[in-house]
């Protein structure tokens, strides 16, 4: 399955674009079915969206307006046990998937009524099947007990969970590379151009020739699609995460602004904010992100915060994914989201499947870019 | 508590002393020496263990960078032993795991 040189390039059955959990776990898919596989990699100098992200296996409050994308979300987080545990199986890397629920802390009476609602409003969407629960501050703290008192109550959900990220992507990447996947980080795309059947992707040290690529490149994605008939209209949406040191076990379950990982590290987030390509922190980001999560845990005022970061989102303009195949390039795909974790097991299984044999069962018209276009 | 420093002090600077307590053992050092510094003067090894697999640590870069000279000073746990200058009479323990923040004494604000 080693791709081997051929005419001064090398070539690969399917060269994917991009060495984040995106591109490896479809890549890893991809092997499944006796494909050669080369992941092109920018190298270092990349955005890492992967390295940076908050570890969230997370479900509920997910397509509030677009059920099929609710619908995606469940699909990975049921297939997520499976392959965590090839993964353990496979590199003896333990990616500690949790998913025993977690809750959405609210901090007012009107955001937990909001919320609520959109999730009832889910479960209407599905049917009636969309397990959750709305608790209040003393069902809050069977929970948690150490939760503030400042808090009005949380929304839960029995499928949502974590993960290690950092952990998953050494995983993915190790099992690629036994077996007999290639990772050339030779520096960014410069070009993909269309020759009879195949594909001649340009790198700066060379070029692939192949019969199927993925755009799996984050927000590259947006340069490099018009290069193979798809658009791509995707943009940095900035988070900062806060680290604190480790500390004993005190949170047994996931929330969506703080978790704890398995060694003990208390991981802190999350804000939104629109700053272009800058991946910095500021102080009255973090600042803000602290103090709610001392609201919300009261026993986090006094400790120590070791490290911060900024990392980029790859959001499009109704923050659902897309999953195209070009029309007028067959054999070229694209693939573009923000939750390289939650949906990591659905690219790694039923994506990876369609993009080997063109054809599928997941509702991908959905996920069409066209539908910006409209 | 044997002395097994191989750390030899050089006279560069002031010699005045004070006394700090390694494991309830005074150990006389320099006083503008750091809590790290007074570890391993001490020869207290391991100073620490790690939360993930209890692994035996000691003060290593010496300038803040690696955290493992985490040690607990005063009651205080996970302190960075290198960056906080000796008291006379300062107490220092042996950071076992992780700190856990519940029943922590002498570091409740409460």
């Amino acid at each position: 399955m080693t791709p081997r040189p051929r005419n001064g390039s090398r070539s690969a059955d399917a060269c994917v674009i991009g060495g984040g959990l995106v591109g490896m776990a479809i890549a890893l898919g991809l092997q499944r079915h006796g494909l050669s596989v080369a992941v092109l990699d920018e190298g270092d100098i990349a955005l890492r969206a992967s390295r940076g992200n908050f570890g969230l296996v997370w479900v509920q409050g997910k397509g509030d307006t677009q059920p099929a994308y609710a619908s995606i979300t469940r699909r990975s987080a049921r297939l997520w046990p499976d392959l965590a545990g090839r993964l353990q199986e496979q590199t003896g890397i333990d990616v500690q998937l949790q998913q025993r629920g977690g809750l959405y802390l609210c901090l007012t009476e009107d955001e937990l009524e909001a919320r609520r609602r959109m999730l009832a409003r889910m479960r209407d969407a599905a049917g009636g099947d969309y397990p959750h629960e709305t608790l209040d501050l003393p069902q809050v703290r069977d929970y948690f007990p150490d939760i503030g008192d400042w808090v009005s109550g949380a929304t839960w959900c029995p499928e949502d969970g974590h993960l290690n990220p950092l952990l998953l992507l050494r995983a993915l990447t190790e099992r690629f590379r036994a077996q007999g996947g290639v990772i050339d980080n030779g520096g960014r795309v410069q070009a993909i151009d269309r020759h009879g059947e195949s594909f001649r992707i340009t790198t700066p040290t060379g070029a692939w020739s192949c019969a199927k690529v993925v755009l799996a490149a984050g927000l590259g994605n947006r340069e490099l699609a018009p290069q193979v008939g798809l658009s791509a209209p995707v943009f940095p949406n900035r988070g900062q995460v806060l680290i604190a040191e480790r500390v004993r076990p005190f949170l047994h379950y996931p929330t969506g602004h703080v978790r704890q990982t398995g060694e003990g590290t208390v991981q802190i987030g999350d804000s939104k904010e629109d700053v272009g390509f800058d991946s910095g922190t500021t102080t009255d980001v973090m600042a803000h992100i602290a103090r709610r999560a001392v609201r919300l845990f009261p026993l986090l005022r006094d400790v120590r915060m070791v490290r911060a970061w900024g990392a980029l989102r790859v959001m499009t303009p109704d923050g659902y994914p897309v999953y195209e195949a070009s029309r007028d390039c067959p054999g070229a795909y694209l693939v573009t989201c923000h939750s390289g974790v939650t949906l990591g097991a659905l690219h790694e299984g039923p994506l990876a499947d369609w993009i080997a044999r063109d054809d599928t069962d997941l509702p991908l018209e959905e996920f069409h870019a066209q539908r910006f276009a409209l | 508590m044997p002395n097994a420093s191989p750390f030899e002090r050089l006279p560069n600077r002031s010699r005045a002393q004070v006394t700090v307590f390694v494991e309830d053992e005074p150990v006389e050092v320099c006083a503008h020496d750091s809590a790290a510094a007074a570890v391993l003067a001490a020869g207290l090894l391991p100073s620490r263990t790690t939360p993930a697999d209890a692994s035996p640590r000691a003060p290593y870069c010496l300038m803040g960078v690696c955290f493992e000279c985490l040690i607990e000073i005063d009651g205080a746990p996970n302190q960075q032993g290198c960056m906080i200058p000796v008291r006379d009479g300062m107490r220092i323990r042996r950071q076992c795991g992780a700190r856990d923040m519940h029943g922590e004494g002498a570091h409740d604000h409460a």
